[in-house]
């Protein structure tokens, strides 16, 4: 393909900004007469909330308004019609630590907290639950009456014909996985700037991953109309999903608190409120049942898999579908059954999160391929070629027993680049044992969802508009939140014009300006704020050859543009700058706007939540990964030394950008495998700093190589599909498998920590040996 | 209140702060100067890391007047005008960045290291780069920008 700009290596739009210091986050902006605001939380973990007396705190000097849950006339908020359960501060109950009571606002920030000490909260206390096996069982305490068996999610998928595919079963194995509780780990803490002006609008500088989320929650809460919120969107200091997509207490309060007081209010959460109280990945445990036959094909797969939700639904039907969904891909199998609960603890609450939903089950069902295959006697690597779906030939599509339909699938060919590189072909040959370390090569072969979509709104939209100097800018209302999108749009704004980059200029979303879009959540943006930003390049394209082809008395078609040069396709040398084409097209007769729009249509194959039927979004990426890695068999501390990913990611559009995103995910997979974890005891959250809650330092990572599997997927601009979150969902199953090849030991619990690699070392016998 | 004099990106400073206030705030809130960001405030993180007399601190770890007397600089103190220092060229160019949040702080501690060790071995980026977190890139284009940072300052 010759493209002038896709695949090129090209500096972030954002770079320079980035390195000078002057991106501004919105802990960054101010206003004059500007007042700060903290939330008060609740010192326990499960209560009715008697009364809440803040007559004390209303009268500390510099306090200027309290807010409470009845400020907000009973609104509660959540992902469906149906689980709306969230209020934004907590009403008539508290149903995990910290969650918020009240906001202060005040002159400065430490009024404000010395304000939030004067509330007086009279709690009658009730028995928590913690486990959300134990939560299940009858008896447990209730946490919402609206579920009186706690479930919040539930869902009964059965697919071909379980019972008698493993009855006709050579070999099945049953095993229980489980995965840690995690967090998203961003630097920067939730923080906003909010202004309710004498108007009755609301306008928020806010760190929002999907800004439109929140500018709904705001309409909804405040009872406006949509047009009179506006979320200004500052740098965004990273998402990953969960809190970032949602809206917190503090939002809330800032907004009601500028409403009361007609000043505009700030609040920024330390980044231990951050760590005890926000949004962060569902920990599930997964009872797998697995069959095959004796040559290793699978044939059926029975996944009973129990989340642990926290104190509310949140997006939790969305997470708990991925769960299942992904259970038929990478892999052919022609038989399933998924029952997958979701239910709710008095732990924080837990909502989505890089790899969503699909983390889980992948990481259990690649595992346990493998001990299948160990039992069997066929090698890990040949196991998965057996299974694994081949590439569809263009313009066949493979469907799943559950109609995922997938048009490529490089699944194959990155196992076999695996396969092929040294750090496979050749690991028998690599030192195996050097001191009290020994050395182990994983693998793994997954797959994710890109172009996510939710039940409701999926479509992104682009405006472009030119300038008569011809260059343009380009309006979206898809975030960057770190992750690059505004360079990939840029780019391909660029191809699609013809312009040079630098000549395509894009802003931060703006809800007063940028066309309504969805979120930054699923691996979607590229897709389908792309295919958008496509079809918006391509209206301003033919308005410019038409008139450039008015000039010539030429054709539209036999009109060219390249690096912001125009020429006739038949005659080079009858050429122009796009800048005198721009003033052409915009001044001719009485003068004209040059404008093009787009909205993306990709992803809208009917889904199910019910049954698990259907697609997720459009597209899937495979990753094959190969991970080595030495174990100190007498401490348990593993080093990971070398990742290798093989990942199909349709086509790399910005390869700075994927190779990054790739890197990125792999290392926060590494972080979920073997570091992380929250400690909560009885709902305490244990370890609530970066010091006790271990995130990979650079100290940790290992030499990174990434191979790119092109497919060029239909269902993409340029053929691409999703970066990132397939390379956080490989990690964990291939480093889990080094470890196993290291130790000779299967661990099935997130993170193998050295302690649980001590313990199991001890009872194996060979610890120290 | 306590009086302070300190210099930041080489301008010198005569300040009233409060005692227990942190250089961070000072820098943020006093001065204006926003690029030193504020993730965790209790020196794990790193995104506050300056250069206070040649060595790399965590800002919000150093009381204000702890400061005083001292040479602070900033992210907003490495350009030369229009022209990015090696650092931030490098970092800009190989795309050792992502959300940004982390950058400056990594920018300074490079900067720290580079002064020290202006041809780093792996293991000393590894360990030159150890208190500053980053969650997006996973490192891989930091080291490679230090790398080339060192290169760029070389030549």
């Amino acid at each position: 393909m010759d493209y002038a700009v896709i695949g090129t290596r090209v500096p972030r739009v954002d770079a320079r900004e980035k390195v000078t210091g002057t991106a501004k986050y919105a802990a960054d902006y101010s206003l004059p007469g500007m007042l700060w605001c903290k939330v008060l939380r609740s010192p326990v973990v499960h209560a009715k909330i008697l009364n809440i007396d803040t007559s004390k705190a209303e009268r500390l000097p510099g306090v200027k308004a309290v807010i409470t849950a009845k400020d907000f006339g009973g609104w509660t908020w959540g992902f469906m019609a149906t689980t709306r359960d969230e209020p934004p501060l907590a009403m008539g109950k508290v149903r995990y630590l910290h969650e918020g009571i009240a906001g202060v606002a005040a002159i400065d920030e430490e009024v404000a907290e010395a304000a939030t000490e004067l509330i007086k909260v009279d709690y009658e206390e009730l028995p928590g639950v913690f486990d959300p096996e134990e939560a299940m069982k009858p008896g447990a305490p209730v946490i919402h009456d609206y579920r009186p068996n706690n479930v919040s999610v539930e869902y009964h998928w059965n697919y071909g014909d379980v019972e008698k595919a493993f009855a006709e079963s050579y070999i099945v194995r049953e095993d229980r996985f489980s995965t840690g509780r995690v967090t998203k780990g961003y630097l920067e803490p939730p923080a906003s700037l909010a202004y309710y002006d004498p108007s009755g609008s609301i306008t928020v500088w806010a760190a929002k991953q999907s800004p439109y989320f929140h500018y709904r929650h705001l309409a909804a809460c405040f009872r406006l109309p949509l047009s009179k919120v506006r979320v200004v969107q500052p740098y965004i200091g990273g998402g990953f999903g969960g809190t970032k997509n949602d809206s917190v207490a503090g939002d809330f309060c800032a907004v009601m608190a500028s409403k009361k007081t007609g000043k505009p209010v700030k609040f920024i959460y330390s980044q231990e409120e951050e760590l005890m109280t926000s949004k962060r990945r569902h920990a599930m445990i997964t009872y797998s049942k697995m069959g095959a036959t004796k040559d290793g094909l699978l044939t059926a797969v029975q996944a009973k898999v129990i989340a642990e939700g926290g104190g509310y639904t949140a997006i939790g039907p969305l997470s708990m579908y991925l769960a299942g969904a992904s259970i038929a891909i990478p892999y052919k199998l022609a038989n399933f059954k998924y029952d997958g609960y979701r239910v709710f603890t008095n732990n924080p609450v837990c909502a989505a999160m890089r790899g969503h939903g699909i983390t889980h089950t992948r990481f259990a069902h690649d595992l346990q391929m493998e001990m299948i295959a160990e039992e069997l006697g066929i090698d890990f690597m040949e196991m998965r070629l057996r299974n694994a779906i081949d590439n569809p030939k263009p313009g066949t599509v493979y469907r799943t027993v559950n109609d995922v339909t997938l048009n490529t699938c490089g699944m194959k060919e990155a196992l076999t680049a695996i396969k092929e590189d040294p750090i496979w072909a050749e690991r028998e040959h690599a030192p195996k044992r050097v001191g009290s370390t020994s050395f182990g090569v994983g693998i793994s072969g997954t797959a994710y969802v890109g172009g996510a979509r939710q039940l409701g709104h999926q479509s992104c939209a682009a405006v472009i508009r030119l300038c008569e100097d011809g260059t343009a800018n380009l309006l979206t209302g898809a975030t960057d939140c770190g992750q690059g999108s505004d360079t990939v749009l840029c780019m391909i704004a660029a191809e699609e014009l013809g312009m040079k980059l630098d000549d395509v200029v894009i802003k931060r979303v703006d809800t007063a300006y940028t066309p309504c879009d969805p979120g930054s959540y699923g691996s979607r943006v590229t897709l389908l704020a792309g295919q958008a930003t496509q079809i918006a390049a391509a209206e301003v394209r033919k308005q410019l050859a038409e008139a450039a082809a008015k000039t010539w008395n030429a054709k539209p078609e036999e009109i060219q543009i390249r690096n912001s040069v125009v020429s006739l396709k038949s005659n080079p040398d009858k050429s122009m700058t796009l800048e005198n084409l721009a003033k052409i097209a915009s001044y001719s007769g009485s003068g004209a706007v040059i404008m093009g729009k787009g909205y993306s249509s990709y992803g809208l194959e009917p889904l199910d939540f019910k049954t698990g039927a259907g697609n997720g979004g459009t597209s899937y990426s495979f990753t094959a990964q190969a991970t080595r890695l030495g174990v100190d068999l007498e401490t348990g501390h593993t080093t990971v030394t070398d990742f290798l990913l093989a990942h199909d990611c349709g086509r790399p559009l910005n390869p700075i950008g994927a190779e990054g995103q790739n890197e990125g995910g792999a290392v926060q997979g590494l972080g979920q495998a073997i570091y992380e974890e929250f400690i909560i005891d009885q709902g305490h959250t244990r370890n609530s700093t970066f010091l006790d809650y271990k995130m990979p330092r650079s100290t940790d990572i290992p030499d990174i190589r990434i191979i790119d599997i092109i497919t060029d997927d239909p269902n993409g601009p340029y053929g691409a599909k999703e970066a990132s979150e397939g390379s956080h969902v490989s990690a964990p199953p291939s480093v889990m498998s080094a470890i196993h090849d290291a130790t000779g030991i299967w661990f099935k619990e997130q993170p193998v920590t050295p302690e649980k690699i001590v313990k199991a070392l001890k009872e194996a016998g060979k610890w120290g040996k | 209140m306590k009086e302070i004099r300190i210099t930041v990106n080489g301008k010198p400073y005569e300040l009233s702060v409060r005692p227990w206030a942190t250089l961070l705030e000072v820098i943020r809130e006093d001065l204006g100067l926003t690029g030193t960001k504020e993730g965790c405030g209790v020196g794990e993180c790193g995104a506050c890391t300056v250069i206070m007399n040649g060595k790399s601190v965590n800002a919000c770890l150093v009381l204000a007047p702890e400061a005083d007397g001292k040479e602070i600089t900033t992210i907003e103190g490495l350009a030369q005008g229009e022209k990015l220092d090696p650092i931030q060229q490098a970092f800009y160019e190989i795309g050792g960045l992502q959300c940004g949040f982390c950058t400056p702080g990594m920018i300074m501690s490079t900067k720290a290291l580079l002064a020290e060790t202006p041809e780093p071995t792996d293991h000393e980026i590894r360990k030159g780069l150890e208190g500053n977190f980053c969650r997006c890139t996973g490192y891989t284009k930091i080291f490679e920008s230090v790398r080339e940072a060192s290169r760029k300052s070389r030549r």
